[in-house]
């Protein structure tokens, strides 16, 4: 007992490495393929890092789909609050996040903007859950005798591409807008970047967001588009420009089942790439029609 | 009385306005020509309840109308008869002499009509007179009054009542659909008075506005059509006030035509309650006719 | 007492069709005038209720297209983009003026050309085609206040492609919004019925448009092809199958072209044991009988709460037994012809169907015209979720009537398809309607009513019925980058 305490103190610690795990319905499951893959900055490797396979897609949306319902269903204050609660527990492991972007290449400064924006990103989108829709309903003057109204209802299950070159606040750029309805999502981590988004996952797991809400998958664009994109129970597809060729079959591909694709080309670190367009962008607007009897303080119109 | 009871016993469909309005707007769009306008404007006349009913009625007045019935317009060959006069009870005997040797019904107003606000004892005395008096025809008053408080089954016993008391003669009963307040308290009123034994159901006694319009006399149609459908027995229908151009008797028509079906087109099932509308429609059987248009001097006022 | 006035028939009442002016053949409408392609390459429009030749009509060329799109492009780099909302507002204001005093013209012709009673193109499709161009020119002014934080810009080159079940009108729908937001557009109705868009084309000549700022071209599948295709669109509307509108979402895949898509439905008409039951079967017989079924949000599937079943099904039995079925051009038709020989053919097939899947088959009696396409209004009850005539798009007076016992159980079997256009909730009760209006995945649901348009009311589907939205406020957002 006493050697080996010597020895521990005398050598350098041991650093514990993260295995790196993926985030599916609530739970950190690694690729059911036991593949991975490691990605390269600056010469060293990051980590081994889950290849996500076909069915990691599938379970993925399953969750995603099965959440869904539930997650519409909660009252907008209380997704506010859960959005906020991101925030918050963003913000109190800022500096991992700081690390991890720095490991993945960013410059501390830039980093640490990031980060930061990456935290009033959510909580103005927070703000938004219960407002948006009364930006963009409509009660609608008809001509007869009826009520007639347009509401915004989340599109479903969201499909999201994280940006390759803004890992985090890429990504909380389009989960943020895409959850805030009500939607749920699978998000594809940045190839490059992935340690940001499993480190969102732990946030997420501790932030009242139930399990199936956002999904985090890492692995390859190039292997997984045709299966997301093809899935029938995917709604909508959220993604950067990713090249004209596989943006196209993407597309081509989610003609399918006619889902919407959202292709944005902005720079995420700008603050007016937040709006609640992006919210409308991922919302079906329903209208709803019912008579309005006709009868006034003078009397019946029958 | 127990009122949770009797609001169980009667219960009724629900229904919208707005779908009645539109529906009731759907006979105003058939086009009457030729054939079948002159059939039709035939028919109104076969089936009006020609009516008199005010403070001021004298025997004289009595009498030209009774001359009227029977000679509508006399320099036109072949027109039938309307179907019946309408008066008071005190002026039931000198109708039915004045009438005597016609097939033209008398139909006298009875139970305190037009409030109905008396007692039983009265209305059925009421209702004795004109029967003795030789009435073939029965219009009684609903109380509306006790309508509204609830009491379902004191309306449906008093229209018992006057339908034992009437003997041969037929009874109709008088809604009163102006101060009924709602579509869905005529539909309630229809049920009572046929299940209490109505022969026929009567918008109104005149005296109240609204009067007789086609969405009322379309749910009260379809009172006495789901009665058929269960039953097997049939209702006459009688829209009264308000109905004075033949191109509006020959929507209601339509109306009966496409509710009921032929059957009902007959003067034993359907009438209309009006004073003017005869010469209305003498006036467009002219013009069928002759092909030119008519004024209203050429058609006797009584 | 005999009921000597047992056979009270209707007289037919034919609209007459006289004042009405077409020609033997039409060009195609380019950069403001009607042009004959060199081709010569013509089709022809016939009236389907009678087989009768109207007139023969251009099938375009990819060059025509071309001219179209070309005309469509130098419009809107010229003087449409130059001259402002009000402006562009007033010649909306006017077309839908002139579309008004010329109602009865439209009408007759929608009627001849598309089998339409006259009662419904003289009542809904042409005074709601004229309602939208009023609608939308009052936009053409006011866009910035219906976005926020915004400076929308108009798209550019509008290709549309429109069916032909509501031809004017779903043109309307196409051309107001175009041009109240600044955009230009090459049109190109449904090759059977092409004559409302073509007198169309007259009135916005008339109306004295700028050149190009609306152009129409006709012909089949392949010339909507080109348009969708073609390098200088910038946006592409389509109305029609979802088959089509998968195809042209791929087709567009590589480029940067916006697109709209409105497809097909099979949607779920949902009558409850509480319902206002005499309204909920005048709802039910609109949904699925008006213009013959050709309605992509048509209430083809009919669940009824089991309770009421039987006594629901005499009463539309009884309805459906009244609706006058013939000539098109009589203004007492309730249900013209079907629209193309084609069309028949492809109801039939799923009457056969629906026979062979073990529903029960009810026709009505009525007598039909000896010549053109005519279907009697139908009806199959005992229907499964599984039988093909509950799930695939019919588009024709072909109802499928399933029951159900709890709400629960409806939300799920009427949310159980592809499509998710439009709903219809029947029921006395306010918090259910709301439950059930709200969990309909669909993007226009009836609350006791069924097939309302409005010019203000947006419309448009959930999943494989389409995405993006004509009418309203809503409607503009389609035709505008953001």
């Amino acid at each position: 007992m006493d050697d080996s305490n010597k020895n521990s103190s005398e050598n350098e610690r041991l650093e514990v490495l993260k295995t790196y795990k993926m985030y599916i319905d609530g739970k950190f499951p690694r690729t059911e393929s036991a593949r991975f893959y490691q990605p390269v900055v600056n010469g060293s490797t990051l980590g081994n890092v889950c290849l996500a396979s076909r069915k990691d897609v599938r379970n993925a949306v399953v969750a995603a789909r099965s959440a869904q319902a539930s997650w519409a269903r909660r009252s907008a204050y209380n997704r506010a609050q859960i959005l906020y609660r991101i925030a918050e527990m963003l913000e109190g492991r800022s500096q991992q996040f700081i690390d991890e972007l720095v490991r993945q290449g960013v410059g501390t400064a830039d980093a640490e903007k990031q980060v930061a924006e990456s935290i009033d990103r959510l909580i103005y989108y927070a703000g938004w859950c219960d407002k948006f829709q009364q930006i963009f309903s409509s009660v609608n003057p008809v001509a007869s005798s009826h009520f007639n109204f347009s509401t915004l209802e989340p599109v479903g299950v969201v499909f999201t591409v994280a940006s390759r070159d803004c890992p985090l606040l890429g990504l909380v750029s389009l989960v943020a807008p895409v959850i805030a309805s009500g939607n749920t999502c699978v998000v594809l981590a940045s190839e490059n970047g992935p340690l940001s988004a499993i480190t969102f996952a732990e946030v997420l797991a501790t932030s009242d967001v139930p399990g199936g809400v956002v999904n985090i998958l890492t692995g390859r664009i190039e292997e997984l588009h045709e299966h997301f994109s093809r899935h029938l129970d995917v709604n909508a597809i959220a993604c950067d420009r990713l090249g004209v060729a596989l943006n196209t079959k993407i597309k081509e591909f989610a003609s399918e089942n006619i889902k919407r694709v959202k292709i944005y080309d902005q720079d995420w670190s700008v603050e007016a790439s937040a709006n609640p367009y992006l919210i409308q962008d991922f919302c079906e607007v329903k209208t709803t029609w019912h008579p309005i009897e006709q009868i006034s303080e003078t009397g019946a119109a029958y | 009385m127990n009122q949770r009871q009797s609001a169980h016993v009667f219960s009724s469909p629900a229904i919208d306005q707005v779908g009645v309005v539109e529906r009731a707007k759907r006979f105003t769009a058939r086009s009457i020509k030729n054939e079948a306008k002159m059939k039709g404007l035939e028919m109104v006349l076969s089936m009006i309840d020609l009516t008199t009913l005010e403070g001021m009625d004298t025997e004289g007045k009595v009498k030209q109308l009774c001359y009227k019935a029977q000679h509508l317009h006399d320099s036109i060959e072949g027109l039938p008869n309307v179907a019946a006069v309408c008066v008071y009870p005190n002026f039931v005997g000198l109708a039915k002499r004045v009438l005597a040797g016609s097939d033209i019904k008398v139909a006298s107003v009875a139970t305190a009509f037009p409030s109905g606000n008396s007692s039983l004892e009265i209305k059925l005395a009421d209702v004795a007179m004109a029967v003795s008096e030789g009435a073939d025809e029965i219009d009684m008053v609903i109380s509306r009054g006790r309508f509204h408080h609830g009491d379902y089954n004191f309306v449906f016993d008093e229209i018992a009542a006057v339908k034992a008391a009437c003997g041969s003669a037929r009874l109709k009963t008088i809604l009163e659909t102006g101060e009924l307040g709602s579509l869905d308290k005529v539909r309630l009123a229809s049920d009572i008075a046929i299940a209490a034994g109505a022969d026929f159901i009567k918008t109104s006694t005149g005296k109240i506005q609204p009067a007789a319009t086609m969405p009322v006399t379309l749910v009260m149609l379809e009172a006495i059509r789901d009665h058929f459908q269960k039953t097997g027995l049939m209702v006459g229908m009688k829209p009264a006030g308000g109905i004075s151009k033949a191109k509006l008797a020959l929507h209601y028509l339509i109306m009966v035509k496409e509710t009921l079906g032929n059957d009902w087109l007959d003067p034993k099932w359907f009438r209309f309650g009006a004073s003017s509308l005869a010469n209305d429609v003498l006036m467009q059987i002219a013009k069928q006719q002759t092909g030119a248009y008519q004024a209203a001097n050429y058609f006797a006022v009584d | 007492m005999t009921n000597k006035n047992s056979n009270w028939d209707l007289s037919p009442a034919p609209e007459s069709t006289g004042h009405i002016s077409l020609n033997d053949h039409y060009g195609v409408f380019i950069d403001g005038e009607f042009r004959t392609p060199a081709h010569g390459n013509r089709f022809q429009s016939i009236n389907p209720s009678t087989g009768e030749l109207l007139a023969e009509i251009t099938e375009s060329s990819a060059e025509d297209v071309d001219q179209a799109v070309a005309a469509a492009r130098k419009a809107f780099s010229g003087e449409w983009s130059k001259i402002g909302g009000r402006e562009r507002g007033k010649y909306l204001y006017r077309l839908a003026r002139m579309l008004q005093e010329k109602s009865r013209e439209f009408a007759v012709i929608e009627s001849l050309d598309g089998g339409k009673p006259i009662r419904e193109s003289r009542d809904v499709d042409v005074p709601l085609a004229a309602a939208h161009l009023f609608y939308y020119a009052g936009w053409a002014d006011k866009i910035s206040y219906a976005f926020p934080n915004r400076n929308p810009k108009p798209v550019g080159v509008a290709g549309q492609i429109i069916p032909w079940n509501f031809p004017l009108l779903m043109a309307a729908w196409k051309i107001a919004p175009a041009l109240a937001t600044g955009n230009t557009v090459v049109l190109k109705p449904a090759e059977t019925t092409s004559l409302t868009a073509l007198k169309l084309a007259e009135l916005i000549q008339e109306a004295g448009f700028p050149p190009g700022v609306v152009n129409i071209v006709t012909g089949h599948g392949d010339v909507g092809a080109a348009i969708v295709n073609h390098d200088d669109v910038d946006k592409v509307a389509f109305t029609g199958s979802t088959e089509v509108g998968k195809l042209i979402q791929k087709s567009i895949a590589g480029t940067n072209k916006r697109c709209t898509l409105e497809l097909g439905g099979k949607a779920a008409n949902i009558v409850f044991d509480d319902a206002a039951i005499d309204q909920a079967v005048e709802g039910i017989v609109n949904g699925i009988y008006f213009n013959q079924g050709h309605v992509c949000c048509a209430g083809s599937r009919l669940f009824v709460q089991e309770s009421i079943h039987d006594e629901l099904i005499a009463k539309l039995k009884h309805r459906m037994g009244t609706l006058i079925v013939g000539d098109p051009m009589d203004k007492n038709t309730d249900v013209g012809a079907i629209n193309s020989r084609e069309q028949l053919a492809t109801i039939e097939h799923y009457i056969e169907v629906g026979k062979q899947e073990g529903a029960e088959f009810y026709q009505t009696d009525c007598e039909l015209p000896q010549q053109g396409f005519w279907c009697r209004p139908t009806l199959f009850t005992d229907v499964a979720q599984s039988n093909r005539i509950a799930q695939e798009e019919i588009f024709g007076p072909v109802l499928a009537v399933q029951t159900f016992r709890t709400v629960a159980e409806v939300i799920k079997k009427a949310n159980n398809t592809p499509y998710g256009l439009s709903a219809g909730v029947w029921t006395d009760k306010g918090s259910k309607i709301f439950n059930m209006t709200s969990q309909m995945k669909a993007g226009v649901v009836w609350a006791n009513t069924y097939n309302l348009f409005d010019p203000a009311s947006p419309f448009g589907g959930y999943k494989e019925s389409g995405f993006g939205r004509e009418g309203g406020l809503h409607g503009l957002s389609a035709y505008l980058e953001i």
